[in-house]
């Protein structure tokens, strides 16, 4: 995976569109610790020229209780935004149906490729990996158990980094994916840590699993920082990860045959 | 029994209900074969035992597991742990446990005349604790007299979240400012894993609050003090679920809480804890609940978050059916059953809200007298604040319309964030609104006979029958648990001689003795 700066679209300046092309309006909501007062209202207009909305349109203010007032604002942004400046990952992998990854498993590895999945730590929320590996899947795409040529182990929730380990172990994974759900205190990225540094240190590095982590409150660029091959983030799909997982697996298994 | 709106089928009404009946007898049959490490300590704990030592091991813990070392649970642990009084090793229970943590006190099973002196002694302690569980009870009933009930139906649910009980607090009590009437305080993720019960104030959880006796007490204080100065009780909810629900349950009774999560299945099905564990330590936890007068609330909403709302429609109905069973063979009576549903199904399909309608009205309509609790969409909210605000009225709409009794306030940023004080606000302006646009709707509204509604929520009933059936054709006599061993329920698999805190099962010995559960017992 690799952090790509858009280059193939040429730059566009850019301003948001309210109902007319470079109106640049916008609307934001807050909260300001203050009673409601003209004052309130004002301190409102202030936040949001510092914000560069310029005219601001204090369109709502509303007391919540006796020490906080809500706002909504709306207004023209002085910002322009340049879109070839633009740091995203993009997807580096082509998408590909159930029937296409199970054709290329079938025909790389002449076996079931393995996926051990999880909830690590206390998160006790399976909607994640249950999202991805379920028959049920997420977002009307099946979900991985429904791939032939993949076979889903699902731990569930609360699993030990050890218990993780010796799972895939035994099954002989190809890849463990991880989800992380509750993040209170960064525990999704030092869980997520603990494991990926378990995996390097049970595992020679070129026989190590896939790693793949995801859950709604990572960014897809701390691969690095966190140690794993792949990080998912709100919206992944069960097609997008069997695609990347054919990606990394099914074809470079393919190349070093061929090196070989 | 009235037959309410949907004019369901009387016959096929009790066949539900004796089909449960049916599942859940031999479960109770065999819980009371059996007891746990948490039922013992929950005893301790009505003996007035409290306190942790210096690694914040609590007391209970400490003597439980010097007594269990030398002379097992199996038959109670209070009589070897009176007799020990008795013989004066110790003045009290808690010095009681120093020592014996220390290594400097045998236990002994006491026969004859001793065991008579211990289990009266035994008695007489324990038999306190209770006596302080009815006074909170009469305590709470005087309160809500004075201060008075809510003035609507259903009443508004709110949760608190920070993980610090310092902060929780001033939360809490602006939510009942905002118009709150039961505040609900999360526990931390992890907790109903541990077979321990953290002692004191606690200022870290992770995304919620860890459930101590000590912060029982400090947002009981606070709701009070909020209740006087609002002229309403607040009530507060916590959770008796996990390994510790017994002794979580003695400690609401004690510290006067309203409402307690405390679901039949939940700990089995979704944290993988051991089925009998479990079992036993529900009905000891509900028996309880059913003294101390606090109203239980069931996690059928569950079902819904991890499969289908449409195909799980009727594990929901089964679930509500066992729970209701379970509870009234526990003593609880009806106006304590809060039985649990929610409004989950996916908002792209066509008629989602008519199916909503009807599962409501199926819940309410099978369970008049419980105090439903009506959950909000957790599973389809998406980010956008926009279309969640409006799915969130569309919730708020059902549970106006079928008379829900308890509604659980849907957050716009569910998914985003932990709840905002403006989404809090936002939330109460939504319930507030369609609470009183559509006022006493529900008396015009009828569903047609033969119309979807009514269609779909026989269909429901029917559905659940085929499982309760499907469940009590296992092999043997408790296909309950044979249904939970072989993925029946749901898709997780839970064998009986799996699962956590199964290490702290023990099967009774003749001539066990319990005080606590001898005393509930004899009530009813």
């Amino acid at each position: 995976m690799s952090t790509v700066v858009s280059t193939d679209t040429p730059g566009t300046i850019l301003r948001p569109y309210g109902d007319t092309t470079g109106d640049g309006m916008v609307q934001v909501s807050f909260t300001l610790p203050m009673p409601h007062s003209k004052v309130a209202e004002g301190a409102a207009a202030q936040l949001a020229n510092k914000m560069g909305i310029d005219p601001a349109l204090v369109v709502h203010a509303k007391p919540m209780g006796p020490g906080f007032t809500f706002f909504v604002v709306y207004g023209r942004v002085n910002h322009l935004v340049d879109t070839s400046t633009v740091e995203v990952v993009e997807r580096d992998y082509p998408l590909l149906t159930p029937k296409e990854v199970n054709l290329a498993v079938r025909k790389a590895l002449r076996r079931r490729l393995v996926v051990v999945g999880g909830c690590i730590g206390t998160d006790a929320h399976t909607v994640g990996i249950d999202a991805i590996l379920n028959i049920k899947g997420f977002a009307g795409e099946k979900g991985l158990e429904y791939y032939r040529e993949i076979r889903v182990v699902n731990l569930g929730a609360q699993v030990s980094v050890p218990q993780l380990v010796a799972r895939a172990r035994e099954e002989k994974a190809d890849a463990v994916l991880v989800s992380q759900v509750v993040s209170q205190r960064d525990a999704h990225i030092l869980n997520t840590k603990e494991m990926s540094a378990a995996f390097r240190e049970s595992y020679p590095s070129d026989k190590r699993p896939l790693m793949i982590v995801g859950g709604p409150r990572f960014d897809e660029t701390m691969s690095v920082e966190l140690g794993v091959d792949r990080v998912f983030a709100r919206g992944a799909t069960p097609g997008d990860v069997a695609s990347y997982l054919v990606e990394e697996i099914v074809r470079k298994r393919t190349k070093q045959r061929a090196e070989a | 029994m009235t037959r309410g709106k949907l004019d369901l089928d009387p016959v096929t009404v009790r066949k539900a209900r004796s089909l449960a009946r049916q599942a859940g007898r031999p479960i109770v049959n065999i819980t009371k074969k059996h007891t746990t490490v948490s039922v013992e300590r929950a005893t301790l704990r009505l003996g007035g035992l409290q306190g942790a030592d210096a690694d914040g091991i609590p007391w209970v813990n400490r003597l439980l597991d010097a007594v269990r070392g030398d002379v097992g649970i199996e038959h109670g642990i209070a009589s070897p742990v009176w007799d020990a009084l008795v013989r004066g090793e110790a003045d009290d229970l808690s010095a009681l446990a120093q020592k014996a943590s220390a290594g400097s006190v045998r236990f002994r099973l006491p026969e004859g005349r001793d065991l008579i002196r211990a289990k009266s002694a035994a008695k007489k302690q324990v038999g306190a604790g209770v006596r302080q569980v009815d006074a909170r009870r009469r305590e709470r009933e005087r309160l809500v007299k004075k201060l008075g009930d809510p003035d609507h139906k259903p009443w508004i649910y709110l949760i608190v979240a920070t993980g610090d009980i310092y902060e929780d607090i001033p939360q809490a009590q602006q939510a009942a400012r905002e118009g709150a009437d039961v505040i609900a305080v999360i526990r931390s993720t992890g907790q109903s894993l541990l077979d321990y019960v953290p002692e004191g104030a606690t200022r870290e959880g992770f995304a919620g609050t860890y459930a101590t006796q000590e912060n029982f007490r400090l947002m009981r204080a606070a709701l009070d003090e909020s209740g006087k100065e609002l002229g309403r009780y607040i009530r507060l909810t916590n959770y008796a679920s996990g390994l510790c629900m017994p002794e979580i349950a003695v400690l609401a009774g004690l510290e006067r809480l309203d409402m307690m999560l405390n679901d039949s299945m939940y700990g089995i099905l979704f944290r993988d804890i051991n089925p009998i564990r479990t079992f036993v330590d529900q009905r000891f936890s509900r028996q309880v609940h059913a003294r101390a007068g606090i109203i239980i609330n069931t996690g059928e909403d569950n079902y819904l978050t991890t499969a289908d709302a449409v195909e799980a429609a009727h594990t929901v109905t089964v679930s509500q059916l066992l729970n209701e069973y379970f509870a009234k063979e526990a003593d609880l009576e009806d106006w304590q059953i809060g039985l649990g549903h929610a409004f989950e199904i996916n908002p792209d399909l066509p008629d989602s809200f008519r199916m909503e309608l009807a599962h409501a009205m199926l819940a309410r309509d099978l369970f008049p007298n419980a105090p439903l609790k009506w959950m909000p969409p957790t599973r389809h909210m998406t980010g956008d604040v926009f279309r969640g605000y409006l799915l969130d009225g569309f919730f708020n709409l059902v549970g106006a319309l079928t008379g829900q009794s308890i509604l659980l306030v849907g957050m716009m940023t569910e998914a985003v964030v932990t709840p905002w004080i403006s989404d809090r606000d936002l939330a109460l302006q939504n319930v507030r609104y369609v609470m009183n646009a559509v006022g006493d709707l529900h008396e015009d509204f009828r569903p047609s006979p033969d119309g979807f509604i009514a269609q779909r929520a026989r269909q429901v009933l029917a559905e659940s029958i085929e499982l309760l059936e499907k469940i009590n054709a296992h092999e043997g006599n408790a296909g309950l648990l044979a249904s939970i061993a072989d993925g029946t329920f749901g898709l997780m698999k839970r064998p009986a001689d799996a699962g956590r805190g199964l290490d702290g099962v023990a099967k009774k010995a003749a001539g066990y003795f319990n005080p606590v559960t001898d005393q509930l017992e004899a009530q009813s």
